[in-house]
């Protein structure tokens, strides 16, 4: 679909558009913050003053942030520095330092990184000196030099915090936890993770520097609450430029959001997971189906979005295997079935397709081995089968003991869709004993 | 002897010549010069009393440095000794009080030794070889090209740097040829090396004087006899032939001019303390004895026409043309002055004048005031502070000097701390170079030092004179010295273009005074990049810091905040509370340590938060005080810890760079520590090494802590190694048996507070802050001492409480005080799992997927299932609850998102439907979970 020609025969509603497609667009994939946290009002106040005792009093603390995964942690933690920088006294003083336990993956480059963020005396450019020893005293030289009331207070924030927890000795923790409990640098320490565990993870020493503060994320919207966070997220701000439009793409938000059948397919979204990320990635498949011809999202996008989010994503591979690699799969199911779970080798699949094949005493799937073990080798590359142990070099390919990876489900449901499947071949899979 | 086995030539020590004296009582021979032949070399090197010498040290490319003032030997003659008085390398100080310096020491730079704690009396057979020692007046720069040559400037008394005492202090030698040179040539006299460094005369030291007398100094009293008739020597000689030494000095330079900054210098240079001293003393007599005073001017001035000369033209402004015309006489004779007022009984006609030419010194400075145009716009503050230096003459001499003190000896921290507002400003360096700033800060400076001063003192008019006392004033301690230059310069720069070149020409102008200051200034710097090359991988003065803030801190506004801020971890208790046991134990045990110059070990254990960080800390405060205070010998307080570094190995790093300031690898660290520990060195404080979190030094063949703990136990060490774990039987459980039994069994454990001690513990901070009602303490404290015992949990708490009390103080009911409910709210929040909620807040699918892996766990008796497994459950589960079923992707996100939570755990993700579940919370949590709602 040329979308150019289309707009230039639109422009007023291909603009439209292309301004929902951009507003949306931001809100769903840029993590556009909310004016403020819906439902973590008290988190939101308790963070804010905490790191603000920290910006404009000098005191040091540490603090954890604890939720699972798209519940709006990070979210949470930017409303209140955006809340907090708005603030002159605390604008002009925080120094602020993010690490993720994912980049800085030891403490060499977690060093590295503070001190480089903090334009410390020993970085030239981007670049940091010295050796780790000497990065570690340099910082701690730093941090020590500091007091309560004259240095410029340092947020450090920890984005997954539990994997600095594996770090070795805990060096980085244990030094930042330390100039938290005592008279250095004020410091607070913002650790943000999805572990309800996390405390358990740090040795005793980092354990008790720590001052044990968690601020625990678990919001439970109820299924209408969801509904309107769907609507609200969907809907057009009162400053969109063309109003007509904008009221009319909201009322077709509305009478979506009340169609029994986006309903269903939400509820069902709502059931699997409740959090504010997979709703977003819902909503964006729905968006990119909007275009100038179908100004607004119907149910039927709604369906086709939530059918692309839960489709399997082993059964799509089976689709486009060969018959003959749907036929080894079968086999393996079937011995799974015989001998409930147990590993197989090449040698007993080839014979249990054997079987099938006599059966049937026609010669149309009748492959030589090399055929068979070149077929057995790309599945098992797809990973729908792996060998049961790695280390199993010395035996031969044909006997080495492999396990299924698809549940019978998965199979049924490949078979049932994939395209001209031979009838014999699902009669073969459906029977319980070949 | 043992020596000996180092050396790589064989030296025979004989003394020459017959004893001078023999000691009944001691049986000893006292020898006037010793002479040390190298075996296989005719030649001989002979070693007077009075002669500085190398000494043997533990590090052979830096020998000691000492000056020998007696040489005696037992009956037998086999026994050779030597009384010296110690000089120390910069290498030597303590690395943390190097800064004291404010500036970066001469790599030849040496300082006067006036600790208590060397032993004077060392082996004449580990005498390596005489060496000049050149003093170097206060501000005088380095001179380059002698390589052998040593410089002294200051004296170092293991606290604070002093301007070297001119009785005290070597000779600047007249000819560096001439190693055994006599006493003489003060500090603050001394002039700048370059030409004028033999002019200096000896000035007693008030310091020194006074502890001596008190007997605090533990310098032999023949040093002592010695030193004053060296002075007295000195001192008559000098005034006897000053005419002659000026001449030869002016005969030396080129000319007149070129000769003056040199006296520019020095009088600027004369060390900052006791100059202000001399100008008061030289004021007061000047007030008796003016009328004398005028003659010998006259005199002096007819004598010397050359420097007068000179001065006069360019002090034509001031009143007393007289007075300024004999400037350049005065700094040769300002010390006499000194000597003078400090020794009365040595008053001599000649000497009776020098006072007089003392008071000179200042007036030289005059021109500043009356030739540049800025300094007649401050004219009004400092005739102010004129005034009351003016005043300063009133009051009787022996008071006047009391109070003078105060100022002259800023440096020294330990004296007078009280009577010395300066102190902390002056001990600290200022690195910064803002002009403005220091302006400024010198400005209020002079204002307080106004305010002080005025009490006392009526103003008087003489505009001229006044000026002196303002220069003291602003003298009086280094830091201000600096500051001074720097107002100085800004008067330079303001100044009119023609008279800078005015005073270029005439050299007494304050401008040629700038140049030489600053030129005095500039060999500091230099030094200063050579010494401290840095890490070759830091840039250059990278200095660690954290920026500071624009705004201050806001300071605690109610009672609930000044609660918090003294609940914090951090905020240093007046005392620690609840330890007074343990803190007497290690007290005593450093202390007998370091009395006895002994070493030893001791092994602290204690679970976390049991305060044995801090009762070491203030053990350590405490006998840091002591030691300031002289009650014992000074020591060295140095501390690691083993989270703090990057390997075990970097201890040894950590430990030589805090002893010494020596950058090294890890393994030439430990060697270079090794030597340190194991060799006898005559003069050695007791170092006390705290090593925090022990067990992270646990190596694989343990030579770190083998090491730690062997070093103790070397005769010579004297180190007192403190050591702090977790874990009561750390030595037995982590430790190899030569490691342990190094240890020691010197052990000390914590208990982990009781409800009381946390209770009090929190009193004592709080101190009387009334913020928390006494039920809620008690429950803190019984809580925590429940679980854990750790002070810091029960601040934490307490703070925490303390906050949900100010949101709560909305309503109107709240007493403003932290009741039993904020507390039972922040134990909650602290204490309670997060898992019950968790799983409430879960999604309907999660919440089953849990109720299938309880499920299938019945089913299979075990407390673990295979995804595959559990799904299967899940499944009909769904069926039963009327939900569409899901996928097995659909299934595998739920799965790992109750495993991010840690709510299941579970096997790696790629294993997809084979991998294995387990729950990490106890069924009947989960179904109590799920059940309630």
């Amino acid at each position: 679909m040329s979308k150019r020609k289309i707009q230039e025969d639109h422009l007023l509603i291909g603009e439209c558009i292309s301004q929902v497609q951009e507003i949306l667009r931001e809100r769903f994939c840029h993590q556009q913050l909310p004016d403020r946290p819906e439902g973590l009002e008290a988190q939101h106040k308790h963070l804010l003053e905490l790191l603000k005792r920290t910006a404009v009093h000098g005191e040091s603390n540490s603090v954890l942030i604890v939720g699972p995964r798209g519940v709006g942690k990070t979210m949470l933690l930017k409303c209140v520095l955006r809340d907090l920088l708005e603030e002159k006294e605390a604008q002009k003083n925080l120094l602020q330092v993010h690490l993720n336990g994912l980049l800085q993956t030891d403490d060499r480059i977690a060093l590295k990184e503070i001190t480089r963020q903090l334009h410390l005396e020993n970085v030239v450019g981007d670049k940091v000196f010295g050796s780790f020893a000497e990065n570690l005293a340099f910082l701690l030289e730093a941090l020590k030099k500091g007091d309560r009331s004259s240095s410029r207070p340092v947020l450090f924030v920890l984005e997954e915090f539990d994997l600095f927890a594996h770090h070795k000795n805990q060096t980085l923790l244990y030094n930042l936890l330390d100039v938290s409990q005592s008279a250095q640098a004020p410091v607070a320490v913002v650790g943000i993770t999805c572990r309800l565990d996390v405390l358990e993870l740090l040795e005793k020493r980092v354990k008790s520097r720590f001052s044990h503060r968690q601020i625990h994320l678990l919001s439970n919207p109820t299924f209408p609450q969801y509904l309107a966070q769907v609507r609200t997220q969907l809907s057009l701000p009162a400053d969109f430029p063309d109003h007509q439009f904008a009221e009319d793409w909201n009322a077709s938000v509305k009478t979506l959001v009340e169609d029994k059948s986006a309903v269903d397919v939400l509820q069902r979204h709502f059931n699997s997971s409740k959090d504010f990320r997979s709703m977003h990635m819902l909503l964006m498949l729905c968006l990119s189906r909007v275009s100038v011809a179908k100004p607004a999202v119907k149910p039927a996008d709604l369906l086709e979005a939530s059918r692309l989010c839960f489709s399997d994503a082993k059964a799509n591979i089976l689709h486009g295997l060969s018959v003959l690699e749907l036929c080894l799969i079968i086999a393996m199911k079937h011995l799974n079935d015989v001998y409930e779970g147990e590993p197989f080798n090449l040698q007993m699949v080839h014979n249990e397709f054997k079987k099938f094949l006599q059966r049937k005493s026609n010669s149309m799937y009748n492959f030589e081995q090399p055929v068979i073990m070149k077929a057995f080798e790309h599945l098992q590359q797809l990973e729908l089968i792996r060998p049961l142990d790695s280390s199993a070099a010395r035996i031969q390919r044909e006997y080495q003991l492999m396990r299924l990876m698809l549940d019978h489900s998965q199979i049924m449901e490949a078979l049932q869709k994939y395209p001209q499947c031979p009838t014999d071949i699902k009669q073969w899979a459906m029977s319980a004993f070949s | 002897m043992k020596y000996f086995t180092r050396l790589r030539v064989r030296r025979v020590y004989k003394w020459r010549g017959e004893p001078l004296t023999f000691n009944r009582k001691l049986k000893t021979y006292e020898y006037g010069s010793l002479a040390i032949s190298v075996e296989g070399l005719p030649k001989t090197t002979v070693i007077n009393t009075g002669q500085h010498i190398l000494i043997e040290g533990e590090d052979e490319d830096n020998p000691y440095v000492a000056k020998v003032i007696r040489l005696y030997g037992d009956e037998s003659g086999r026994q050779k000794k030597a009384v010296v008085q110690w000089f120390v390398r910069v290498s030597e100080v303590p690395v943390s009080k190097l800064k004291l310096l404010g500036r970066e020491p001469h790599p030849q730079e040496i300082f006067y030794y006036q600790g208590r704690s060397c032993d004077d009396e060392v082996d004449a057979e580990s005498i390596l070889r005489p060496v000049q020692v050149k003093r170097l007046d206060g501000a005088a720069p380095f001179p380059d090209g002698d390589r052998d040559a040593l410089y002294v400037k200051l004296s170092w008394d293991s606290k604070t740097f002093k301007v070297l005492d001119s009785e005290l202090a070597p000779p600047s030698c007249p000819k560096p040829s001439l190693p055994p040179s006599p006493p003489c040539s003060p500090p603050a006299a001394a002039p700048a090396s370059r030409g004028p460094a033999r002019r200096a005369l000896p000035t007693p030291d008030f310091a020194i004087m006074r502890r001596a007398a008190a007997g605090e100094v533990k310098i032999s009293r023949a040093t002592m006899s010695a030193r004053k008739a060296s002075a007295a020597e000195a001192e008559s000689l000098h005034s006897a032939t000053k005419q002659s030494a000026s001449k030869c000095l002016s005969s030396k330079r080129r000319s007149a001019s070129a000769r003056t900054p040199g006296v520019r210098k020095k009088l600027e240079l004369s060390g900052p303390e006791k100059t202000s001293m001399i100008r008061e003393d030289v004021l007061s007599r000047l007030l008796d004895e003016e009328l004398e005073s005028e003659v010998m001017l006259a005199q002096r001035l007819s004598a010397s026409p050359p420097q007068a000369l000179a001065l006069t033209h360019s002090l034509a402004p001031v009143r007393k043309g007289h007075q300024a015309a004999t400037a350049p006489g005065a700094f040769s004779l300002k010390p006499a002055a000194i000597v003078l007022a400090k020794l009365p009984e040595a008053d001599s006609p000649l000497s009776s004048t020098s006072p007089q030419q003392g008071d000179d010194v200042p007036e030289a400075r005059l021109p500043t005031g009356s030739v540049s145009t800025p300094r007649r716009r401050r004219a009004t503050p400092r005739r102010q502070e004129a005034a009351r230096g003016q005043k300063a003459t009133t009051p009787s001499r022996r008071k006047e000097q009391k109070t003078l003190k105060e100022p002259a000896l800023g440096v020294l921290a330990e004296e007078d701390s009280d009577n010395c507002p300066m102190l902390p400003v002056a001990a600290t360096p200022r690195s910064s170079k803002r002009k403005s700033a220091q302006l400024v800060s010198s400005r209020i400076r002079r204002q307080l030092n106004l305010l002080d001063n005025q009490l006392d003192r009526d103003s008087d008019s003489d505009g001229e004179d006044e000026f002196v006392p303002s220069r003291k004033e602003l003298q009086s301690s280094s830091d201000e010295d600096d500051d001074d230059d720097d107002e100085g310069e800004e008067d330079g720069d303001e100044d009119a273009v023609f008279l800078k070149k005015s005073r270029r020409a005439s050299t007494a102008t304050p401008r040629s005074k700038q140049r030489t200051r600053s030129s005095t200034r500039t060999p500091r710097k230099t030094p200063n990049k050579k010494v401290t090359p840095g890490t070759p991988r830091t840039p250059h003065g990278a200095t660690p810091s954290i920026p500071s803030r624009t705004l201050p801190a806001r300071q605690p506004a109610n009672v609930l905040e000044e609660a918090r801020t003294r609940l914090h971890v951090s905020s240093v208790p007046e005392s620690l509370p609840c330890r007074e046991q343990e803190f007497q134990d290690i007290y005593s045990f450093v202390e007998s340590k370091i009395v006895d110059g002994t070493g030893g070990c001791m092994y602290i254990s204690g679970v976390p938060g049991t305060g044995k960080t801090a009762t070491v800390h203030e053990v350590m405060r405490c006998l840091q005080h002591a030691a300031d205070v002289d009650e014992i010998p000074p020591f060295h307080f140095i501390e690691i810890n083993g989270m703090k570094m990057t390997d075990p190995h970097q201890a040894y790093v950590q430990i030589l760079q805090k002893l010494t300031g020596q950058k090294a690898t890890a393994d030439h660290a430990a060697a270079l520590l090794e030597k340190r520990f194991s060799n006898a060195a005559p003069r050695k404080e007791t170092t006390v090494l705290l090593v925090d979190e022990l067990d992270l030094l646990w190596t694989r063949k343990q030579n770190v802590m083998y090491n730690l703990f062997d070093w103790p136990t070397r005769r010579h060490a004297r180190l007192v190694v403190l050591t702090i774990a977790n874990t009561m039987d750390l030595p037995e459980r982590i430790m190899i048996n030569r490691v342990a039994s190094r240890l020691g069994l010197t052990r000390m454990s914590f208990q982990p507070y009781s409800f009381k001690q946390l209770q009090q513990i929190i009193m004592s901070r709080l101190n009387k802050v009334k913020a928390f009602e006494q039920d809620a303490l008690q429950l803190v404290s019984r809580k925590v001492a429940a679980l854990s015992g750790d002070a810091r949990r029960c601040l934490d708490i307490c703070r925490r409480a303390t906050e949900i009390c100010e949101h709560s103080a909305a309503d109107p009911s709240a007493s403003g005080l932290v009741g039993m409910s904020h507390v039972m709210e922040a134990l909650d929040e602290m204490f309670s799992s997060a898992y019950i909620t968790a799983i409430k807040c879960a999604s309907v699918q999660e919440q089953l997927f849990l109720r299938a892996v309880i499920a299938e766990f019945r089913r299979l008796g075990l407390e673990e299932a295979t995804f595959q497994q559990v799904f299967v459950q899940h499944q009909a589960l769904c069926r039963v609850e009327g939900l569409q079923p899901v996928s097995v992707s659909e299934g595998l996100a739920v799965c790992q998102r109750l495993g991010a939570c840690r709510l299941l755990l579970l096997e790696p993700s790629r294993l997809g439907v084979l991998q294995r579940v387990r729950l990490n919370v106890s069924q009947d949590d989960v179904l109590f979970a799920l059940k309630a709602d």
